[in-house]
């Protein structure tokens, strides 16, 4: 019997979708491509080219990992966990929702993501930028770190789900609660759990702390180093910045540098 | 768990030593009861290749015997020629087998050393089955091929419904039980990174007891307590593997116990203590009854489950969400799946997608869709109490 079973839905080797190179601009069709062809495609185009864009994107991983130039990467569909990771130059617009583990360990660089993404955005960041159009999911930001000059920034548009900010050691974590109903308050619990660096700005209400955290008001320079970055997540999605600086805002810090210093004491 | 390296060597075209991988879990489900083939699910199942290693994989339908919609469709997986004369003695005994078979299967699929399969359609034997529910003798029998009969593992057991699973990829599972020629209303299916175990054909998943059916990404460290509990009550775990006392666990609660699956959401995945703390007393004292009365079934540990029964399918994650899971709807058709990729791949465009709360319970009914939004801090709903 010749049986009609494709097996369509797995991304095989060999397999590498056209790629079409115009004026400076490659276009990449990733269907059925595995995600290690597809990472090849662009550590191959990403020196030469002016942008690349990718469409059919449906789950692959690592998407500019460890690219090391500033090349602008345009993503058509849904990228799969770790997009970002390790990368160190690119700015990556995702036109959909991303997955789990966006700018995982990232040193610089930036993610546009407009829509929403999953959980554990900006694992372990070093350092560019991260914008989130919508809601994003459990631990963003979870161990972000910073050093001299390196300083990660995650805004999330939306609002997050639990963990937000856990273990957090460094850098700026913006959720600005932009697709909440008036009134209704961030449903994120433990957020800022075993923090002991940088400072989460939220607009809104947060319910419930972790005991290494505290909750405290805006100060002056609070201000002057947030609505850079507000301005930048506006001009990115077509926000009125004067709307979204008028919300109120908290800052969440943490209680001490070193949590469990005495732990094992 | 690592140390498969011959295996997924065998299995992995790069041949790399790194095992990447986590469960992958798909439900898919037409609420308005309409059967669909193999192609939706097959697809996004293997779509997400870099949760499975091909050590595990299988299907659940339902809607799949309607010609025999009211018999028990028994899956049975047999290691060695001895296990199918003792299991058929055994059935001949206690029911009325209306049909007896082997699994039809391709030959020229790739999956390494498949045990036969067999299916029977069955009736309790009305002058044994007395004083007992017929889903008790069923369970019972269930219980005594799985734990009596060396070689012998009953994969499923309930009605208009039947699981097909073994060691391979997804795709190559659906290929070799010839999935093209079925259909069915809901699809569950899952592609396997064997936690504690090695990959074998009887600890695939999804995992099957009568009518419930669990797909399971993470790992239960509970699983000790939960199976000495679910012994007590009969339920042997028998296949090497720690997601098969989740579905012992839905079986007792809501089809013996007779819980709200809301409510069983509960006893897996319990509000913090700080929340219980924190209520009124009416309720206080529900989820403290729950934690004493079902805290051997707390599920401790790093879940993501698809479980279903005739007419719902439902998700649900750990507290902590620890494990991905993404819900989805478009039109009639119902998705959960552990990557929004392997959804949209087959629904590029949905009227709705989001990622629920740990601990929040998703459920798909047929004709109606229910979605629960649970209450930080309980119910209003007063039957619940």
């Amino acid at each position: 019997m010749n049986r009609e079973f494709s097996h369509e839905g797995r991304k095989t080797l060999d397999a590498p979708g056209p790629v079409m190179i115009n004026n400076g601009v490659v276009t990449i069709n990733a269907a059925n491509m595995h995600y290690r062809d597809l990472n090849l495609l662009l550590k191959t185009h990403s020196n030469l080219a002016k942008r690349i864009n990718i469409y059919n994107v449906y789950g692959q991983r690592y998407i500019g990992t460890g690219l090391r130039n500033n090349v602008e990467i345009h993503v058509y569909g849904t990228p799969g966990n770790d997009l970002a990771a390790f990368m160190d130059g690119p700015t990556i617009y995702v036109h959909g929702n991303a997955q789990d583990g966006v700018g995982n360990t990232m040193n610089s660089g930036k993610v546009v993501v407009y829509g929403c993404a999953g959980d554990v955005v900006g694992y372990a960041m070093r350092g560019g930028r991260i914008f989130i159009r919508d809601d994003a999911g459990y631990r963003v930001g979870i161990h972000m770190k910073e050093y001299g000059e390196q300083k990660p920034v995650i805004v999330i548009g939306g609002t997050a789900q639990d963990f937000l900010g856990e273990y957090m050691a460094g850098g700026i974590l913006v959720v600005l609660g932009l697709t909440l109903s008036h009134g209704e308050t961030h449903k994120a619990k433990f957020v800022g759990t075993g923090m002991h660096g940088g400072i989460i700005y939220i607009r809104g209400q947060v319910t419930h702390v972790g005991k290494e955290a505290k909750i405290t008001e805006l100060e002056e320079n609070d201000v002057a180093l947030l609505k850079p970055i507000i301005e930048e997540f506006c001009s990115y999605f077509n926000f009125n910045i004067d709307e979204v600086l008028a919300g109120e805002f908290k800052k969440i810090v943490p209680l001490s540098t070193r949590p469990y210093g005495k732990l094992y004491t | 768990m690592n140390g498969m390296g011959v295996n997924v060597s065998l299995n992995n075209p790069y041949s790399n030593d790194k095992v990447i991988e986590a469960c992958a879990i798909f439900g898919m489900m037409d609420l308005s009861g309409r059967r669909f083939g193999f192609r939706d699910p097959v697809k996004a199942i293997s779509n997400m290749r870099e949760r499975s290693n091909g050590l595990g994989a299988g299907f659940a339908i339902y809607g799949l015997y309607p010609e025999h919609k009211d018999d028990y469709a028994l899956h049975i997986m047999y290691l060695n020629r001895n296990a199918r004369e003792k299991t058929e003695k055994l059935l001949e005994q206690n029911f009325d087998v209306l049909k007896a078979e082997e699994i039809p299967t391709d030959p020229k699929a790739y999956v390494q050393s498949p045990p036969p399969i067999w299916r029977y359609f069955v009736q309790p034997k009305k002058s044994i089955a007395k004083n007992i529910s017929q889903d008790d003798y069923v369970l019972e029998n269930v219980m005594k091929i799985n734990t009596g009969i060396r070689g012998a593992l009953v994969i499923s057991s309930g009605k208009n419904m039947g699981v097909f699973k073994g060691v391979g990829f997804p795709e190559d599972i659906a290929e070799y039980f010839c999935l093209d020629e079925y259909e069915g209303y809901m699809w569950i299916c899952h592609g396997r990174f064997p936690t504690n175990t090695p990959g074998w054909w009887g600890g695939s998943q999804p995992f099957n007891i009568l009518d419930w059916t669990v797909a399971h990404n993470g790992e239960l460290s509970s699983y000790g307590a939960n199976r000495r509990y679910l012994e007590m009550y009969g339920y042997y775990s028998t296949m090497y593997t720690d997601s098969e006392v989740m579905v012992y666990a839905l079986d007792l609660l809501v089809r013996r116990h007779k819980l709200p699956l809301e409510v069983v959401a509960k006893i897996f995945a319990p509000p913090f203590w700080f929340e219980i703390d924190a209520m009124e007393p009416k309720e206080r004292n529900f989820y403290m009854a729950l934690r004493q009365c079902y805290g051997s079934l707390l599920m401790n540990g790093p879940f993501a489950i698809i479980a279903a029964r005739t007419g719902e399918m439902i998700g649900l994650a750990d507290r902590l969400k620890l494990r991905p899971l993404t819900v989805a709807i478009k039109g009639d058709l119902f998705y959960i799946s552990s990557e929004e990729s392997a959804i949209r791949l087959v629904a590029p465009h949905l009227d709705k997608v989001w990622k629920p709360r740990g601990g929040e319970l998703v459920v798909g009914r047929l004709k109606t869709l229910k979605l629960l939004e649970i209450p930080q801090s309980g119910w209003e709903d007063e039957k619940l109490y």
